[in-house]
């Protein structure tokens, strides 16, 4: 049998090889620059930091200027307080919102709210701490744990929303269909069967937004202001881990940049956690169905 | 969003029945006898997906306590007369109805009238078995209750033993009902499904294909199932596979591009047809 004439020639068929294998190079370059950036960070918070890091850091106020020592306790347990209150205001406000255009809005109305979603997440941090500085801290004449948190609240409601409407989408038409047949009411169905099946999904879109919103600094500076005393009542400035890292890390002190080191090592380490977590339960999830 | 009824497409196909001498029209059968009770009395029931007419002009009249099989070729139109019996095709937007449809006396479409308590008395299976993947088996069972503010567990349990048992599951899940509904096998699962409809205890049970994705062995165990559902439901079974027609139902109606062509006996359907285009149908020679 004859060949085909439309064959590469054997000089063709090399050059097309060393191509395809100069184009792979290239690309294994480029995704090694992308991770390259993480494993920096944490050589270096590792390098300057984990020297610094002992339970006096967990477990102590920060000195008065010019003494040695002292730790970062009120700064991590704030950090955790204003994620906490994060959580409460963008987590109830995103997820409704994620289920009304994923539910419940009309093509327009859905329209209009997704690009108002996606310029609230491309607002700068900064500028919700100025937004929120005026409406929770002027009018209260206060610095306060509460703006704080209402700050961070507010930047994950965009993406709490987008990621909650799409794992609601992602759940068979079947199972509403399947509810809605027994003469279960619409709003029933969606939350206790939708909802639920979609749960997983949902609590990892909110642990990555808290990851995301963890380390803000802007948001805080107008608003919780930060604290070297222990917050005993939120609606005081309170500190938080960046807070805290900004303030040491422009000192003068050779100490308080050590500290700076070890805080932002352990601010890492918790939003690692977080991201962490989020692999686990979605690698769940998929085992599960 | 992969559930969309079907529908005759937009244009219209030639007519591949073709016979000599084509009466008119047969007459639609009137069945029941006046003495039997009526399930759904229809007339002349109409529906529109935007502007394309799905179902013309449908007169019927479906027996309670009996099986009703629906058939006819993909796109005739008897998924979308289904789904009208319990208002499930008011989920796809932009249908509009004309005519009356009503189910033991009371209006379907009456004003005030809403689709949720419609369809606590007429209860929907599937063609793909869809049990709940969170829940367990005895929570798919139980979940049509519980949401409809059922707690007293008394009554659970027993709904929850009644409805797999009806459903002939029981024997085969009573060791493990805190077992995922979704670790059944297919036809385990349909049957599942079968007993979460049937614990809300409807007054009529529509199945649209519901054997399609089964084997033969499941579809037999669904097939026998339909038969003891027929002492206390009326059932409504759309289905392609016209041996399952004839096998389990009591009652047989036709449907073709819309329109309902003949509703009768089921032995006299498959064997002495009164219009030719069910003859057609039938014998193999469309379809």
């Amino acid at each position: 049998m004859e060949a085909s004439p439309y064959l590469p020639t054997a000089a063709v068929a090399r050059f097309r090889k060393a191509k395809s294998t100069a184009v792979t190079v290239v690309l294994v370059i480029c995704a090694g620059l992308v991770i390259a950036p993480l494993f920096l960070v944490i050589y270096f918070l590792l390098v300057q930091g984990w020297s610094s890091i002992d339970l006096n850091f967990f477990t102590q106020l920060p000195k008065p200027t010019g003494e040695m020592g002292g730790g970062m306790a009120n700064a991590i347990v704030g950090t955790i307080e204003l994620l906490a209150m994060a959580a409460v205001v963008g987590v109830p406000l995103g997820i409704f919102g994620g289920i009304y255009l994923a539910e419940y809005g009309s093509d327009r109305a859905n329209d209009w709210l997704r690009f108002a979603a996606d310029v609230l997440n491309g607002v700068p941090s900064i500028v919700w701490g100025m937004v929120v500085y005026l409406m929770l801290v002027v009018p209260f004449k206060t610095f306060s744990a509460y703006a704080g948190g209402v700050a961070l609240g507010l930047m994950m409601v965009p993406l709490v929303m987008r990621t909650t409407e799409e794992v609601l989408i992602l759940v068979p038409q079947s199972y509403r269909e399947a509810a809605l047949a027994l003469g279960v009411a619409r709003w029933k169905v969606i939350m206790v069967i939708v909802v639920r099946t979609a749960l997983k999904g949902i609590a990892t879109g909110v642990i990555v937004a808290l990851a995301r919103i963890a380390g803000e600094t802007a948001p805080l500076l107008f608003t919780a202001l930060g604290n070297n005393f222990w917050n005993h009542n939120l609606k005081e400035p309170i500190a938080a881990l960046p807070l805290q890292i900004f303030a040491y890390a422009i000192s003068p002190y050779d100490d308080w940049h050590r500290q700076a080191w070890a805080g932002a090592l352990v601010l890492m380490g918790l939003i690692l956690a977080l991201n962490i977590s989020v692999r686990v339960m979605s690698r769940d999830r998929n085992r599960t169905h | 969003m992969s559930t969309l009824p079907e529908a005759p497409t937009g244009q219209k196909p030639s007519d591949p029945i073709r016979i000599s001498s084509t009466p008119s029209s047969a007459p639609v059968a009137s069945l029941p006898a006046a003495s039997e009770e009526v399930a759904f009395d229809i007339k002349n029931f109409s529906m529109w997906y935007g502007q394309r007419q799905a179902l013309n002009d449908v007169t019927i009249r479906i027996p309670a306590k009996k099986v009703t099989a629906i058939i006819g070729p993909s796109g005739c139109g008897k998924s979308t007369f289904l789904r009208a019996l319990n208002r499930m095709h008011e989920l796809t937007p932009g249908t509009r109805i004309e005519g009356s449809l009503k189910h033991f006396g009371s209006d379907l479409y009456g004003p005030g009238v809403e689709a949720v308590s419609i369809r606590r008395r007429v209860g929907m299976v599937f063609q793909k078995s869809n049990p709940f993947p969170t829940m367990s088996i005895a929570e798919n069972v139980l979940v049509g209750l519980r949401l409809n503010g059922i707690k007293d567990k008394a009554v659970l349990h027993g709904r929850l033993e009644d409805s797999l048992k009806m459903a002939a599951l029981w024997d085969e899940v009573k060791d493990s009902l805190n077992r995922p509904g979704t670790s059944l096998s297919g036809g385990q699962q349909q049957r599942l499904c079968i007993a979460r409809s049937l614990a809300v205890q409807p007054e009529t049970l529509l199945m649209d294909e519901p054997c399609s994705a089964l084997d033969p062995i499941a579809t037999a165990k669904i097939e026998e199932l339909i038969q003891t559902l027929r002492s206390s439901y009326t059932v409504v079974i759309v289905t392609h596979n016209m041996q399952q027609a004839a096998r389990c139902s009591d009652r047989t109606a036709f449907f073709y591009m819309g329109k309902l062509i003949e509703f009768d006996d089921t032995r006299k359907i498959f064997t002495n047809p009164g219009n030719p285009q069910t003859e057609a149908y039938v014998s193999g020679r469309f379809g």
